[in-house]
Protein backbone atom coordinates (compact mmCIF):
# COMPACT_ATOMS: atom_id res chain seq x y z
CA UNK A 1 0.00 0.00 0.00
CA UNK A 2 1.39 3.34 -0.62
CA UNK A 3 1.77 6.31 1.98
CA UNK A 4 -1.30 8.07 2.23
CA UNK A 5 -0.56 11.76 2.90
CA UNK A 6 -3.00 12.20 6.08
CA UNK A 7 -1.91 16.25 6.45
CA UNK A 8 -0.99 18.28 4.06
CA UNK A 9 -0.09 21.74 5.00
CA UNK A 10 2.09 23.54 2.13
CA UNK A 11 3.34 26.94 3.03
CA UNK A 12 5.27 30.00 1.63
CA UNK A 13 9.04 28.68 1.93
CA UNK A 14 9.91 31.47 5.18
CA UNK A 15 7.44 29.59 6.85
CA UNK A 16 7.21 26.37 8.84
CA UNK A 17 5.49 23.69 6.84
CA UNK A 18 4.85 19.69 8.12
CA UNK A 19 4.05 16.87 6.13
CA UNK A 20 2.82 13.58 7.92
CA UNK A 21 3.12 10.73 5.93
CA UNK A 22 1.73 6.64 7.03
CA UNK A 23 3.82 3.78 5.47
CA UNK A 24 3.02 0.17 5.93
CA UNK A 25 5.69 -1.27 8.03
CA UNK A 26 7.32 -3.64 5.19
CA UNK A 27 10.35 -3.68 3.01
CA UNK A 28 7.46 -3.61 -0.33
CA UNK A 29 5.13 -0.98 1.32
CA UNK A 30 8.21 1.12 2.11
CA UNK A 31 9.94 0.82 -1.36
CA UNK A 32 5.85 1.88 -3.01
CA UNK A 33 6.07 5.16 -0.21
CA UNK A 34 9.95 6.02 -1.07
CA UNK A 35 8.77 6.25 -4.85
CA UNK A 36 5.61 8.54 -4.10
CA UNK A 37 7.44 10.68 -1.89
CA UNK A 38 9.34 13.12 -3.43
CA UNK A 39 5.87 14.20 -5.19
CA UNK A 40 5.10 15.80 -2.24
CA UNK A 41 5.30 19.36 -2.27
CA UNK A 42 7.30 19.71 0.81
CA UNK A 43 10.19 17.79 -1.10
CA UNK A 44 9.32 18.22 -4.58
CA UNK A 45 11.52 20.92 -4.98
CA UNK A 46 15.01 19.75 -3.31
CA UNK A 47 17.77 19.95 -5.81
CA UNK A 48 19.15 16.19 -6.75
CA UNK A 49 21.88 15.99 -4.54
CA UNK A 50 19.67 16.63 -1.45
CA UNK A 51 16.60 14.32 -2.75
CA UNK A 52 19.55 11.82 -3.10
CA UNK A 53 20.55 12.37 0.69
CA UNK A 54 16.80 12.06 1.79
CA UNK A 55 15.76 8.95 0.30
CA UNK A 56 18.46 7.19 1.18
CA UNK A 57 18.33 8.34 4.74
CA UNK A 58 14.61 7.62 4.80
CA UNK A 59 15.17 4.29 3.32
CA UNK A 60 17.46 3.47 5.68
CA UNK A 61 15.86 4.32 9.03
CA UNK A 62 12.00 2.42 7.21
CA UNK A 63 13.91 -0.28 6.38
CA UNK A 64 15.32 -0.93 9.72
CA UNK A 65 11.71 -0.40 11.17
CA UNK A 66 10.19 -3.11 8.59
CA UNK A 67 13.41 -5.53 9.35
CA UNK A 68 14.10 -5.34 13.33
CA UNK A 69 11.12 -3.41 14.78
CA UNK A 70 8.39 -5.36 12.72
CA UNK A 71 10.44 -8.54 12.57
CA UNK A 72 7.93 -10.77 14.32
CA UNK A 73 4.81 -8.79 13.92
CA UNK A 74 3.08 -5.55 11.57
CA UNK A 75 2.56 -2.72 11.79
CA UNK A 76 2.59 1.40 10.54
CA UNK A 77 5.51 3.58 10.17
CA UNK A 78 4.92 7.20 10.76
CA UNK A 79 7.24 10.36 9.59
CA UNK A 80 6.48 13.65 10.33
CA UNK A 81 8.46 16.10 8.12
CA UNK A 82 9.15 20.10 8.94
CA UNK A 83 11.17 22.10 6.33
CA UNK A 84 12.14 25.16 8.04
CA UNK A 85 14.96 27.68 7.08
CA UNK A 86 17.55 25.13 4.55
CA UNK A 87 16.68 21.93 6.92
CA UNK A 88 14.31 19.00 7.30
CA UNK A 89 13.37 18.18 10.43
CA UNK A 90 12.13 14.24 10.55
CA UNK A 91 10.26 12.30 13.16
CA UNK A 92 9.79 8.77 12.83
CA UNK A 93 7.85 6.52 15.13
CA UNK A 94 6.58 2.97 15.34
CA UNK A 95 4.94 0.37 17.97
CA UNK A 96 7.47 -2.07 16.86
CA UNK A 97 10.29 -3.90 19.00
CA UNK A 98 12.62 -1.45 21.05
CA UNK A 99 16.12 -0.85 19.45
CA UNK A 100 18.69 -3.49 21.23
CA UNK A 101 20.14 -1.62 23.81
CA UNK A 102 17.80 1.08 23.81
CA UNK A 103 19.91 3.57 21.49
CA UNK A 104 20.59 3.07 17.19
CA UNK A 105 23.74 1.29 16.41
CA UNK A 106 26.99 3.49 15.67
CA UNK A 107 27.37 2.23 12.65
CA UNK A 108 31.20 1.83 11.11
CA UNK A 109 31.08 -0.48 8.74
CA UNK A 110 34.08 -2.65 9.32
CA UNK A 111 37.44 -1.99 7.37
CA UNK A 112 39.03 -4.42 5.75
CA UNK A 113 42.03 -4.92 4.01
CA UNK A 114 41.34 -8.29 2.01
CA UNK A 115 38.42 -8.59 -0.28
CA UNK A 116 36.91 -11.59 1.15
CA UNK A 117 36.81 -10.01 4.38
CA UNK A 118 34.88 -6.82 3.44
CA UNK A 119 31.47 -6.04 4.80
CA UNK A 120 28.58 -6.93 3.08
CA UNK A 121 26.20 -4.99 6.31
CA UNK A 122 26.41 -2.45 8.76
CA UNK A 123 26.28 0.43 6.02
CA UNK A 124 23.02 1.37 6.91
CA UNK A 125 23.55 3.73 10.36
CA UNK A 126 26.70 4.90 8.46
CA UNK A 127 24.58 5.91 6.20
CA UNK A 128 22.09 7.76 8.56
CA UNK A 129 24.85 9.12 11.14
CA UNK A 130 26.55 10.41 8.08
CA UNK A 131 23.72 12.56 6.21
CA UNK A 132 21.86 13.41 9.25
CA UNK A 133 22.43 15.57 12.52
CA UNK A 134 20.93 16.15 16.01
CA UNK A 135 20.29 12.21 15.80
CA UNK A 136 18.43 11.39 18.89
CA UNK A 137 16.06 7.72 19.84
CA UNK A 138 13.91 7.15 22.50
CA UNK A 139 11.25 4.10 24.07
CA UNK A 140 8.29 6.04 24.92
CA UNK A 141 5.04 4.11 25.96
CA UNK A 142 5.40 1.13 23.22
CA UNK A 143 6.30 3.15 20.44
CA UNK A 144 10.36 4.35 19.00
CA UNK A 145 10.42 7.47 18.03
CA UNK A 146 13.40 8.87 15.86
CA UNK A 147 14.43 12.32 15.29
CA UNK A 148 17.09 13.85 13.15
CA UNK A 149 17.55 16.86 10.87
CA UNK A 150 19.61 17.42 7.86
CA UNK A 151 20.38 20.41 5.77
CA UNK A 152 18.64 20.32 2.43
CA UNK A 153 19.14 22.84 -0.85
CA UNK A 154 16.48 23.81 -3.21
CA UNK A 155 16.40 24.21 -7.52
CA UNK A 156 16.82 27.18 -8.27
CA UNK B 1 15.25 -6.75 -11.16
CA UNK B 2 15.82 -7.89 -14.22
CA UNK B 3 19.64 -8.21 -15.54
CA UNK B 4 20.55 -8.75 -18.91
CA UNK B 5 24.19 -9.66 -19.92
CA UNK B 6 26.11 -10.53 -22.97
CA UNK B 7 29.41 -11.18 -23.57
CA UNK B 8 31.64 -8.65 -25.26
CA UNK B 9 34.99 -10.15 -25.99
CA UNK B 10 36.55 -11.16 -22.63
CA UNK B 11 33.87 -8.93 -20.85
CA UNK B 12 31.05 -10.43 -19.25
CA UNK B 13 28.73 -7.26 -19.56
CA UNK B 14 25.41 -7.36 -17.51
CA UNK B 15 23.04 -4.76 -17.61
CA UNK B 16 20.92 -3.77 -14.22
CA UNK B 17 17.37 -3.32 -16.08
CA UNK B 18 15.63 -1.77 -13.38
CA UNK B 19 15.66 1.34 -11.22
CA UNK B 20 16.43 0.17 -7.74
CA UNK B 21 18.63 -1.82 -5.91
CA UNK B 22 17.02 -2.05 -2.97
CA UNK B 23 16.21 -3.96 0.80
CA UNK B 24 13.07 -5.00 -1.09
CA UNK B 25 15.05 -6.51 -4.12
CA UNK B 26 18.29 -6.94 -2.88
CA UNK B 27 18.42 -10.98 -2.45
CA UNK B 28 16.99 -11.36 -5.79
CA UNK B 29 19.73 -9.08 -7.49
CA UNK B 30 22.29 -10.86 -5.42
CA UNK B 31 21.46 -14.73 -6.22
CA UNK B 32 20.46 -13.44 -9.87
CA UNK B 33 23.94 -12.12 -10.31
CA UNK B 34 25.48 -15.00 -8.47
CA UNK B 35 24.29 -17.64 -11.42
CA UNK B 36 24.95 -14.83 -14.27
CA UNK B 37 29.05 -14.49 -12.96
CA UNK B 38 29.30 -18.54 -13.22
CA UNK B 39 29.32 -17.89 -17.02
CA UNK B 40 33.43 -18.01 -17.48
CA UNK B 41 34.83 -14.49 -18.61
CA UNK B 42 38.42 -12.51 -18.22
CA UNK B 43 36.48 -9.43 -16.29
CA UNK B 44 32.63 -8.68 -15.08
CA UNK B 45 31.09 -5.37 -16.03
CA UNK B 46 27.99 -4.33 -14.02
CA UNK B 47 26.37 -1.37 -16.03
CA UNK B 48 23.89 0.45 -13.46
CA UNK B 49 23.00 3.57 -15.57
CA UNK B 50 19.65 2.68 -15.37
CA UNK B 51 19.64 2.38 -11.43
CA UNK B 52 18.42 6.00 -10.05
CA UNK B 53 18.69 4.29 -5.96
CA UNK B 54 20.64 1.95 -4.08
CA UNK B 55 20.21 1.87 -0.31
CA UNK B 56 22.48 -0.48 2.08
CA UNK B 57 20.92 -3.44 1.34
CA UNK B 58 21.58 -2.93 -2.32
CA UNK B 59 25.40 -2.13 -1.71
CA UNK B 60 25.76 -5.25 0.61
CA UNK B 61 24.53 -7.06 -2.31
CA UNK B 62 26.88 -5.81 -4.64
CA UNK B 63 29.62 -6.84 -2.18
CA UNK B 64 28.56 -10.25 -1.69
CA UNK B 65 29.27 -10.54 -5.74
CA UNK B 66 32.21 -8.94 -5.56
CA UNK B 67 33.19 -11.64 -3.43
CA UNK B 68 31.52 -14.74 -5.17
CA UNK B 69 33.64 -13.52 -8.23
CA UNK B 70 36.30 -14.65 -6.17
CA UNK B 71 40.16 -13.67 -6.17
CA UNK B 72 41.07 -13.20 -9.96
CA UNK B 73 38.03 -11.35 -11.30
CA UNK B 74 36.88 -8.10 -9.76
CA UNK B 75 33.76 -6.89 -10.29
CA UNK B 76 33.53 -3.09 -12.23
CA UNK B 77 31.09 -0.93 -12.43
CA UNK B 78 29.97 1.58 -14.96
CA UNK B 79 26.94 4.55 -15.63
CA UNK B 80 26.88 5.24 -11.64
CA UNK B 81 24.08 7.52 -11.26
CA UNK B 82 24.22 10.63 -8.50
CA UNK B 83 22.45 8.94 -5.66
CA UNK B 84 24.42 5.69 -6.29
CA UNK B 85 27.71 7.04 -6.53
CA UNK B 86 26.96 9.12 -3.31
CA UNK B 87 26.16 5.84 -1.26
CA UNK B 88 29.28 4.16 -2.56
CA UNK B 89 31.61 7.43 -2.12
CA UNK B 90 30.23 7.37 1.48
CA UNK B 91 30.94 3.94 2.54
CA UNK B 92 34.25 4.50 0.74
CA UNK B 93 33.97 1.11 -0.94
CA UNK B 94 34.47 3.29 -4.50
CA UNK B 95 38.00 2.61 -2.95
CA UNK B 96 37.24 -1.33 -3.69
CA UNK B 97 35.46 -1.88 -6.64
CA UNK B 98 36.40 -0.68 -9.76
CA UNK B 99 34.15 2.47 -11.01
CA UNK B 100 34.34 3.40 -14.59
CA UNK B 101 33.46 7.30 -15.37
CA UNK B 102 33.04 6.24 -18.72
CA UNK B 103 32.68 3.00 -21.08
CA UNK B 104 35.24 0.97 -20.14
CA UNK B 105 38.01 -0.06 -21.76
CA UNK B 106 37.75 -2.85 -24.30
CA UNK B 107 33.55 -2.03 -24.66
CA UNK B 108 34.33 1.62 -26.14
CA UNK B 109 33.86 -0.10 -29.66
CA UNK B 110 31.39 -2.26 -28.70
CA UNK B 111 28.04 -0.63 -29.83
Amino acid sequence: MRGDRRVSQHEPADQVATEALIFDGDLESVRAGLMDLFAIPLLAGLSDNSRGAVEIVLAEVMNNIAEHAYASFPGKIEVWITAHDGFLFVRVADTGLPMPGGEPPGGKPNEAAEVQNLPEGGFGWFLIRSLTQGLTYRREGGHNRLSFCMGVEYRV
Amino acid sequence: MELQSEHHGEILVIRAMGDRIDAAGAIQFKERMREIIQEPSARVVLDMSMVGFLDSSGLGAVMAVMKALGPVRRLELFGLTLAVEKVFRLTRMDSVLIIHKSLPEGLRNAG
